[in-house]
């Protein structure tokens, strides 16, 4: 087969707020159910300084590990787990998302929330992992496979709620972001 | 301290696409690091990406579906009372992966600037006039074919804070999925044989001229409407992990 060349990405730019976010796009289950716990974390640059206009987008399995193939992962009926969601950050580079702890979805390795990054000033969207806090990371050979002084990067902080994940785009502290060739 | 110029931020443009075309590699994506858009500055990752083999939730992508999409919303013409001010326009193309297959029954969303270069958005302060009868957002499924459709009318070029004197290039933007999570990619269209081209740092971006005229459409007289619209065609490649799609989950 041909292999075709990709098209190029671009920035996000400042003027999504109309356009990507809806009703409910963060809300992967209501925030009120038994299950619920809150993802959430802000989106620092270089200066340490919030980014008010990124976009967040996660994807990630339900609480057995099963990635869902339910149509409609966009409208929100309260019931369905489908699994994705999209948080605009606000004022202060804030973002949060209401889901459910994702089981693994490969055995042996640890759960974690795929996470997509875009923002103005930001040329290419980012691929990263937030990790759930546990035994499991010590073991998970993608983990393993990251420089260690970075490593705490993709993994997820626990706190009342749920869990604390920040993306920092430069500097220190920076987040890995992923290639997946 | 001297405002930047055109003048100066078109200097560090060429410098940099001199550099290119010594080293003699291309490249198919946007520099993170492009010092002369400005907000990029504090904004790119400083260190090599990670990388990583994709496992189980990104072999896969959000499945879409007629519930979560109005036909309606593929018109950005028809969303309020009356006609939009502007070069009414169909805007068409295939959402394709990097092996040529069609991207089928994805969501493709679209946003763009009036006819006068403004956004429906509070922090456009461009003072050009807000058309009432143009909002300027859309979306569509692509069909079996990874065809996607709009109906719309061409963007203006607007001012922006860059430098002096900066104004970018018309353009719609498009967010698109793939067949797995990898894929997902927000991009810009552009139209053909602009002459903003040059002075934008972020088309600019894109230092390799061959990828960056990918994102440039191509108009199209069969596809244009005879006293209704004109016609652009514009094809999306995205590229993941490459892995083989299993049918299953195609049609869901």
């Amino acid at each position: 087969m041909s292999t075709l060349e990709p098209t190029p990405g671009q920035t996000v730019g400042p003027f999504f707020g109309y356009a990507l976010p809806y009703d409910g796009d963060s809300e992967l289950v209501p925030p009120g159910r038994a299950d619920a716990v809150r993802l959430h974390g802000r989106v620092l640059d270089g200066a340490g300084d919030p980014v008010p206009d990124a976009l967040v987008e996660i994807w990630q399995a339900d609480a057995a590990g099963v990635v869902s193939r339910a149509a409609g992962s966009w409208h929100r009926d309260g019931f369905t787990f489908t699994g994705w969601g999209r948080a605009a950050t606000d004022n202060a580079g804030t973002y949060t998302f209401s889901t459910v702890v994702p089981g693994a979805t490969t055995p042996g390795h640890a759960p974690y929330v795929a996470v997509t990054v875009f923002a103005r000033g930001l040329l290419h969207r980012l691929l990263t992992r937030a990790y759930l806090p546990g035994p499991a990371t010590d073991d998970d050979p993608f983990l393993a496979s990251v420089d260690p002084a970075r490593r705490g990067t993709l993994v997820a902080t626990a706190d009342e709620h749920g869990f604390v994940f920040d993306i920092r785009l430069q500097g220190e502290g920076e987040t890995v972001f992923l290639t997946h060739g | 301290m001297t405002e930047t110029t055109q003048a100066d931020v078109s200097a560090e443009m060429a410098a940099i696409a001199d550099d290119f075309a010594a080293a003699g590699r291309p490249e198919t994506q946007p520099r993170l690091d492009y010092a002369p858009y400005r907000s990029s500055l504090l904004r790119h990752p400083t260190k090599a990406p990670q990388p990583a083999d994709p496992e189980g939730i990104e072999l896969w992508a959000p499945v879409f579906g007629h519930q979560d999409v109005d036909p309606l919303e593929a018109d950005l013409t028809i969303q309020h009372r009356g006609e939009p001010v502007g070069e009414r326009m169909l805007v068409t193309g295939r959402v394709l992966d990097g092996d040529g297959r069609p991207v089928r029954h994805q969501l493709v969303e679209i946003w763009q600037a009036n006819a006068g270069g403004r956004y429906l958005h509070q922090r456009d302060q461009h003072p050009a006039a807000l058309d009432p009868n143009f909002s300027g957002v859309g979306r569509c499924l692509t069909d079996g074919d990874g065809v996607y459709a709009f109906t719309t009318i061409r963007p203006g070029p607007y001012p922006w804070r860059n430098h002096r004197n900066a104004w970018r290039p018309a353009h719609i933007h498009f967010s698109l999925f793939g067949t797995e999570f990898t894929q997902r990619m927000i991009t810009q269209m552009y139209f053909p044989n602009d002459p903003l081209f040059a002075l934008d740092p972020i088309y600019q971006s894109i230092v390799d001229p061959a990828a960056r005229e990918r994102l440039v459409a191509t108009y199209d007289h069969d596809l244009t409407s005879p006293e209704w619209a004109t016609g652009y065609r514009w094809d999306i490649v995205l590229t993941g992990s490459h892995r083989t799609p299993l049918d299953e989950g195609d049609d869901a």
